[in-house]
């Protein structure tokens, strides 16, 4: 099966020596051409899995409420996410009257480009990576922050009361669960000793999800809130505050922020199989079809959860950022490193089996907390109830 | 003109121009924005440098934390359709005057006395360069790496009681 | 390292100049804090050009300017709550009308 597992670093081979030899063209040439198409194809394939994303959020999520989903166009309704792009493209662009106009139009672009520079730094396969960056998880979150700025100014630059307080809440989501994300990402890169994304998959013979399920399920929580999928959605929440932060835009501009939530998604779903789940690693099947399945099984977790959990409110969920999350992250550090430091000189399996117990012992410990203080929560309210008569 | 002398003048006029936008334009928010471009020519600078840590820490820290800050103070502090009043007061033309004077003064003597004074040394970079960071970090500068966490701790504490509803 | 040293220097100065002019002259107190970060912006690039073009080997240089970093940021997010806190006091946030300790 070599030969399909390195088909694309192959046609990239035939490709250079096409340029280099055929045409004879210079190496500095040479590497700009070949960065300029390997960009685009990126691109593209981020807006090409948006339209398989669309259709299978539609299916999973009606399947998942006893109803059907579209199954108008094309057999089985494939053909949906085209009809949807020739709606957004037909529909007229409003621009609001008092409106900073050049901060408005930028604001869709300003949200799709964060997204797009995600997909330059992830492993899809075995030696096939845009730029293997030696920072690559800070690059990551680097530029998951940009995201806050492009959310500030659509709110701003739409002149409108309750836009700007959607982007207020949104920008106070985004930043409050950026630290439990990057600390769940600092325990990976402890086990790994190498901020680069294609050393953190070739180090995992055991997929890091069973080391570290604690950070696991906090970085998992913690990516749902950022990309603002339920039950974190309180930032579009379209029954309660009318689209939030986009309220006022209409046509492509729309669509570009729609685009750029997929396109995120999708990413943030490579991020999380490649840092957990193994990458692009497993027997028979060549490398990067693995990828891909792998991160298509973590978008019908994200799109399973969206149909089963109802919405939480504000409070609720920057409470569980920065008073569950954060402590329960740094404590999993603490054990990590405690961990994977004393037992540093045996064997794997006596490692792994160390990691494994120390989480569920942490995660005993965590829940007997939570526990605790609920009971106590209680136990003063009743007093209080019972007191007062 | 070599490849990189290229991407130097590129990174070079994107921080200038952002700077610009910063100090003149009237309207708050864009000056905002153009912080956030200058900053990001920065972080191209700092990366042409092999400084490769640098560039993204400067684009987490200060795009993503302390440019959302600023714009957060600004949506805050703004009186209703108060975007477009004057932003330069009166003393605008001497301070012109001495930023031009300083700039010229520190251009003069790096182009003209001090070009050639600094022993620039051909030595290689580490070749780890992240992991010998962390190593300094902890070794040999581990007293001001602890001077800067408690500086974090007390900055923290005390912008949340400053601005604080009473 | 085709670039020499020196357009690294002159461009950090300009910078640093242009931030200045900002300082100086600028009403709003928020601008001025962007201005202030502009010049920090513009020692950190010094900083890094000299450890580059001098001492790679060690780690100095980029420690400084990490330091700067952490320096800025306190200082940006302790500046802003006190504007903040003026603003909810004073309701005006252009220098020049904050002038209580004149005589």
């Amino acid at each position: 099966m070599n030969i399909l597992d390195d088909l694309f670093i192959n046609i990239g081979q035939w490709w250079t020596n096409l340029l280099s030899e055929t045409l004879s063209l210079q190496d500095g040439v040479v590497t700009v051409i070949n960065g300029l198409i390997g960009g685009l194809i990126l691109a593209l394939l981020g807006v090409v899995m948006v339209l398989a994303l669309t259709y299978m959020e539609r299916k999973v999520f009606s399947r998942l409420q006893d109803r059907i989903g579209p199954n108008r166009w094309g057999p089985l309704g494939i053909f949906q996410a085209v009809c949807d792009a020739i709606k957004m493209l037909t529909k007229e662009d409003i621009v609001p009257d008092k409106a900073d106009k050049l901060l408005f139009n930028l604001a869709p672009i300003l949200m799709v480009i964060p997204a797009v520079l995600l997909y330059a730094a992830l492993p899809f396969g075995r030696g096939m990576v845009g730029s293997n960056l030696s920072v690559g998880v800070l690059y990551v979150v680097g530029i998951g922050s940009l995201t806050g700025i492009a959310v500030m100014t659509a709110g701003w630059s739409s002149n409108n009361k309750y836009g700007l307080l959607g982007a207020f809440r949104v920008v106070a989501q985004l930043v409050s669960y950026e630290i439990p994300m990057v600390l769940s990402m600092a325990s990976v890169v402890l086990l790994t000793g190498s901020m680069s994304l294609v050393d953190i998959v070739e180090k995992q013979t055991i997929p890091n999800f069973v080391l570290m399920p604690v950070a696991f399920f906090i970085y998992t929580t913690a990516a749902m809130a950022e990309l603002g999928r339920s039950p974190f959605d309180l930032l579009e929440a379209d029954s309660e505050i009318v689209a939030g932060y986009f309220i006022e835009y209409s046509g492509m501009k729309f669509a570009l922020f729609f685009l750029a939530e997929y396109i995120n998604l999708f990413a943030v779903a490579g991020l999380i199989t490649t840092m957990f789940l193994g990458g692009w690693q497993w027997p028979i099947l060549p490398g990067w079809l693995w990828f891909f399945i792998k991160t298509f099984v973590v978008i019908f977790f994200f799109i399973w959860m969206r149909g089963s959990w109802p919405r939480f409110r504000i409070d609720h969920m920057l409470n569980f950022a920065w008073k569950f999350l954060v402590p329960l992250a740094l404590a999993n550090i603490m054990v990590v490193a405690l961990v994977d430091k004393l037992l540093q000189d045996t064997g794997e399996a006596v490692r792994a089996a160390a990691l494994l117990s120390s989480n569920i012992l942490l995660i005993i410990i965590t829940l007997a907390v939570v526990a605790w203080a609920g009971r106590r929560s209680r136990n003063v309210k009743l007093e209080a109830i019972v007191g007062a008569r | 003109m070599s490849v990189e002398q290229g991407v130097f003048i590129v990174l070079s006029a994107i921080t200038l121009i952002g700077a610009w936008i910063v100090i003149s334009n009237r309207n708050l928010y864009r000056a905002a924005l153009g912080m956030v471009l200058s900053f990001f020519g920065v972080a191209g600078l700092y990366a042409l440098l092999n400084a490769g840590f640098l560039a993204v820490a400067q684009v987490l820290i200060y795009i993503g934390a302390i440019s959302i800050l600023i714009i957060f103070a600004i949506m805050l502090t703004r009186k209703i359709m108060d975007r477009e009043a004057v932003q330069s007061n009166n003393q605008w033309v001497i301070s012109a005057l001495v930023a031009l004077a300083l700039f010229g003064v520190i251009g003069y003597t790096l182009a003209f006395r001090v070009a050639d004074s600094w022993a620039v040394s051909d030595a290689g970079l580490p070749s780890e360069a992240v992991a010998a960071l962390g190593e300094a970090l902890v070794t040999t500068y581990a007293l001001p790496f602890e001077v800067a966490s408690v500086l974090l701790l007390v900055a923290l504490v005390g912008a949340i009681v400053i601005a604080r509803e009473k | 390292m085709n670039v020499p040293l020196t357009w690294y220097l002159l461009v950090a100065a300009a910078l640093f100049c242009m931030g200045l002019y900002g300082v100086l002259s600028r009403r709003n107190a928020i601008g001025i804090l962007m201005s202030i970060e502009l010049m920090l912006n513009a020692a950190n690039i010094n900083l890094i050009a000299f450890w580059r073009y001098i001492g790679p080997e060690a780690m100095t240089g980029q420690m400084f300017a990490l330091m700067v970093f952490a320096v800025a940021a306190a200082e940006a997010a302790v500046g802003l709550a006190i504007f903040i806190a003026l603003y909810r006091s004073r309701n005006t946030i252009v220098v020049e009308d904050i002038n209580l300790l004149k005589w």
